[in-house]
């Protein structure tokens, strides 16, 4: 009793709470460069006393994030309270792992957080650690991101100057792959193997980084802890809605002014964003949310949509990771998927049969369609290949993948029955949804750990 | 306590004992890969299972106990 009246008492007394506007993770971001450490502490103030956990009582950050009801932003949206709960109750000392290798072509915002705001991630992984009772921090970055590997690596260096950051902090480059974000791919890595999925158990919050428990948090994650441990639980809930509570950040791009990426209040309206991005360019065919383990929002629906997980799901659809691509009507949706569909299948590990052969076969039929040379119920063949991959594999790839078809396949069905008819229309040859320009082989990539604290 | 099978996909190769040895539970796709029954298995079947998962040469199929929970 005594313990969760104190636990109330340490959070922020409400006349003291920082205003709720935006933008909170973005605040003070300039348009080139990295924030340093004396900027930063100048906008967000000095990192709250350590809240460590005692021999036998929880930090009581932990409580705060829980009842600031912070979900997971790497696209599961997995409880974040949930998840440091775990790893600080597991046996032996843990490990934190800042998850900043996003895979997704369509997504941003890892990026902007490591090349523009490198310490407010950094504090939320040191708060994390003390919360967990972690000495060490791992940052993982693509290896396509050299900005990102710059800025975090002089931020490092930095922050041996901060008072109290008891954390070794280091920075490890992962493999620009689709999977290799993936938690347990991280892990796999980290261990010195290579950056693919594996088979579960062990859990990686028992069992991870050198067989210690170990946090793996998205990037965007930590950096709201950095912000719940300055401000509290009733700060963060005062914008956003009551299941999702708090600001997010979305990537927004397509046929729009000023793509990239933008912060806003959970249950904004899409309409909001497009103009807060300066406007469309073109007419909108459908907008793709979640990346390309997403779902498909027609055209004419958009103007109602609103930016939350329980406005998205009556369509299908999640913000996944915070992505938001608009398509053009100049843009073949069939052509673009069959071309997406097929990098789909490269990025399976090779791991599983039923991903290797499954979204092979599943980028096959849909070239077919594409270029009119489908056979009789291509679509019932689509349909049998989605239930032959479903949940087959160790990992999430074929399921985003066949969620990703499925859309393309169900929201766009006129355009696909006219392509299997007729063959391939006059804007099959637009290619408008990015994919990374070179793909290279993961065995090419050196897996050193880059030590730099 | 009951049993159920479960499949490590990284670890399967497609050789298919599985399904000769315990079609009532698996049954193989298009590439040869076991699609697994997942729910509980019934008593009789628990012996056969059990001979499918060691004659697996990839160690792939497992055979898991659980407590039932009340």
């Amino acid at each position: 009793m005594s313990e969760s009246a104190s636990l109330m008492t340490e959070e922020p007394a409400p006349e003291t709470l920082a205003p709720p506007a935006l933008p909170r993770l973005l605040a003070g971001i300039h348009a080139r460069g990295a924030m340093d450490l004396e900027s930063h502490l100048a906008v967000h103030g000095p990192l709250p006393p350590a809240h460590k956990r005692g021999r036998r009582t929880e930090s009581p950050l932990i409580g705060r994030i829980e009842r600031a009801r912070l979900g997971g932003r790497g696209g599961a949206g997995f409880p974040t309270a949930t998840k440091l709960r775990a790893v600080a109750d597991a046996r032996g000392r843990a490990i934190v792992v800042i998850n900043a290798a996003e895979g997704e072509p369509a997504s941003l915002k890892d990026r902007t957080l490591c090349q523009s705001l490198p310490h407010l991630l950094l504090d939320g992984g040191q708060l994390a650690a003390q919360a967990v009772g972690a000495d060490e921090v791992i940052v993982c970055v693509c290896e396509s991101a050299s900005a990102s590997i710059h800025s975090i690596t002089a931020a490092i260096a930095e922050r041996r100057r901060l008072p109290g950051a008891a954390a070794r902090m280091q920075l490890s480059v992962v493999p620009s792959h689709y999977v290799a974000g993936q938690e347990a791919a991280l892990v796999n890595h980290l261990n010195g193997g290579p950056a693919k999925p594996t088979f579960t158990p062990p859990m990686i919050f028992e069992q991870g980084v050198r067989r210690r428990p170990t946090l793996v948090n998205n990037a965007e994650t930590l950096a709201h802890v950095a912000l719940i441990a300055r401000h509290g639980s009733e700060w963060f809930r005062q914008l956003g809605t009551p299941t999702q509570p708090g600001s997010t950040l979305i990537t927004l791009s397509g046929p729009i002014a000023h793509p990239g990426v933008y912060e806003i209040e959970h249950g904004a309206s899409l309409s909001s964003l497009i103009d807060a991005s300066g406007g469309t360019t073109a007419d909108v065919r459908g907008a793709l949310f979640g990346g390309y383990a997403g779902a498909w929002i027609t055209g004419d629906l958009l103007p109602g949509v609103a930016l939350s997980g329980e406005h998205l799901a009556p369509h299908g659809a999640s913000l996944g990771a915070g992505v938001v691509l608009l398509l053009s009507e100049d843009a073949c949706p069939v052509a673009e998927t069959a071309r997406v569909a097929r990098w789909l299948a490269s990025q399976s590990t090779g791991q599983c049969g039923p991903c290797v052969n499954g979204l092979d076969a599943l980028a096959g039929t849909v070239e077919e369609i594409a270029t009119g040379a489908a056979q009789a119920q291509a679509n019932q063949r689509i349909a049998r290949l989605a239930s032959l991959v479903q949940r087959r594999g160790a990992c999430g790839h074929p399921d985003g993948a066949v969620n990703f078809i499925l859309s393309a396949v169900e929201t766009f069905a006129a355009d696909f029955a006219d392509h299997a008819r007729y063959g391939r229309c006059e804007a099959c040859g637009s290619e408008e949804l990015p994919l990374p320009i070179r793909m290279r082989e993961a065995s090419s990539v050196n897996h050193e750990l880059a030590w730099t604290a | 306590m009951s049993h159920r099978l479960r499949l490590n996909a990284i670890a399967c190769e497609a050789h298919g004992m599985c399904a000769e040895l315990l079609p009532e539970r698996i049954t193989l796709d298009e590439w040869g890969y076991p699609i697994l029954d997942e729910e509980p298995l019934p008593p009789e079947l628990v012996d056969h299972a059990r001979r499918a998962a060691q004659a697996c040469p990839t160690f792939a199929l497992l055979l898991e106990r659980e407590r039932s929970r009340a």
